[in-house]
């Protein structure tokens, strides 16, 4: 079960993701950055803070919009993972291939840098 | 030590196998870290007999087993009348590929054989049984 919330801040899209995104959630994920997308956003920043568990359903909606990300120019960068999620991602070494900052101004900064 | 769960082949069905295994694992006072990378293998391979051998009809049911026969060893039997998903049969695609082919599947196949030390298969009396070894 997973809730979603988006806000905006300094003209970033931020994407909270609250709960456990398994198979029958990773949907949800999708549509959420999929709609950040469509709206036109050059600036993503995924919310973990309150991610409590990731399969691997959720971290290949991550990487199914590294290609895109990079043509269109858009960043994204995650931010506040807990122990056990981060885990995850260095299982598959995807720590490499996304960006993770610790903190949101940490990942707003990066994504501003990256956007230049 | 033994222990059994028996649940149908929906996806809404992977929280409880989580909490099944965790609380498992818990109890066995088995390290933090460890119990989320088992936990996740255990969801990886529910989800993938869900959608591959159940085509997630919630009638059909999955049953798993937790054995822990000798200090340090943990194993989980997933047991089925499907047909046989075995995962050391596939090649897991190489992470640029998935990249490239905007793929959201084949990473939990590479999560699964990260995380567990022994992954087979056997059946018997018609049933399909995935033997997950672990030591700890």
């Amino acid at each position: 079960m997973v809730h979603i919330k988006r806000l905006q801040e300094n003209g970033a899209d931020i994407i909270a993701v609250i709960g456990e995104i398994d198979a029958s959630s990773s949907i949800e994920l999708d549509l959420a950055i999929a709609k950040s997308v469509g709206e036109g956003f050059k600036r993503i920043l995924v919310d973990c803070h309150a991610l409590e568990y990731i399969s691997s359903a959720g971290l290949g909606v991550f990487m199914s919009y590294i290609e895109e990300f990079r043509d269109k120019k858009i960043q994204m960068v995650l931010f506040g993972l807990k122990e056990k999620v981060i885990n995850t991602f260095q299982i598959l070494g995807l720590a490499e291939l996304l960006h993770i900052r610790e903190s949101k101004s940490e990942a707003l900064k990066l994504a501003n840098e990256l956007s230049v | 030590m033994n222990y059994r769960y028996n649940i149908g082949c929906s996806l809404s069905n992977l929280k409880g196998i989580r909490d099944f295994v965790r609380n498992t694992l818990h109890e066995n006072h088995v390290p933090e870290l460890q119990i989320s990378a088992i936990v996740l293998a255990l969801d990886e391979m529910c989800s993938n007999l869900m959608i591959h051998a159940h085509h997630c009809n919630p009638n059909h049911f999955l049953e798993l087993h937790i054995n822990h026969p000798d200090k340090g060893i943990y194993v989980f039997e997933i047991i089925d009348d499907g047909s046989v998903f075995d995962i050391n049969q596939f090649n897991e695609p190489g992470m640029d590929s998935l990249v490239h082919e905007k793929r959201k599947g084949g990473l939990g196949i590479r999560l699964v054989k990260s995380i567990m030390d022994k992954i087979e298969y056997t059946s018997e009396g018609g049933k399909n049984i995935c033997r997950l070894t672990k030591e700890i």
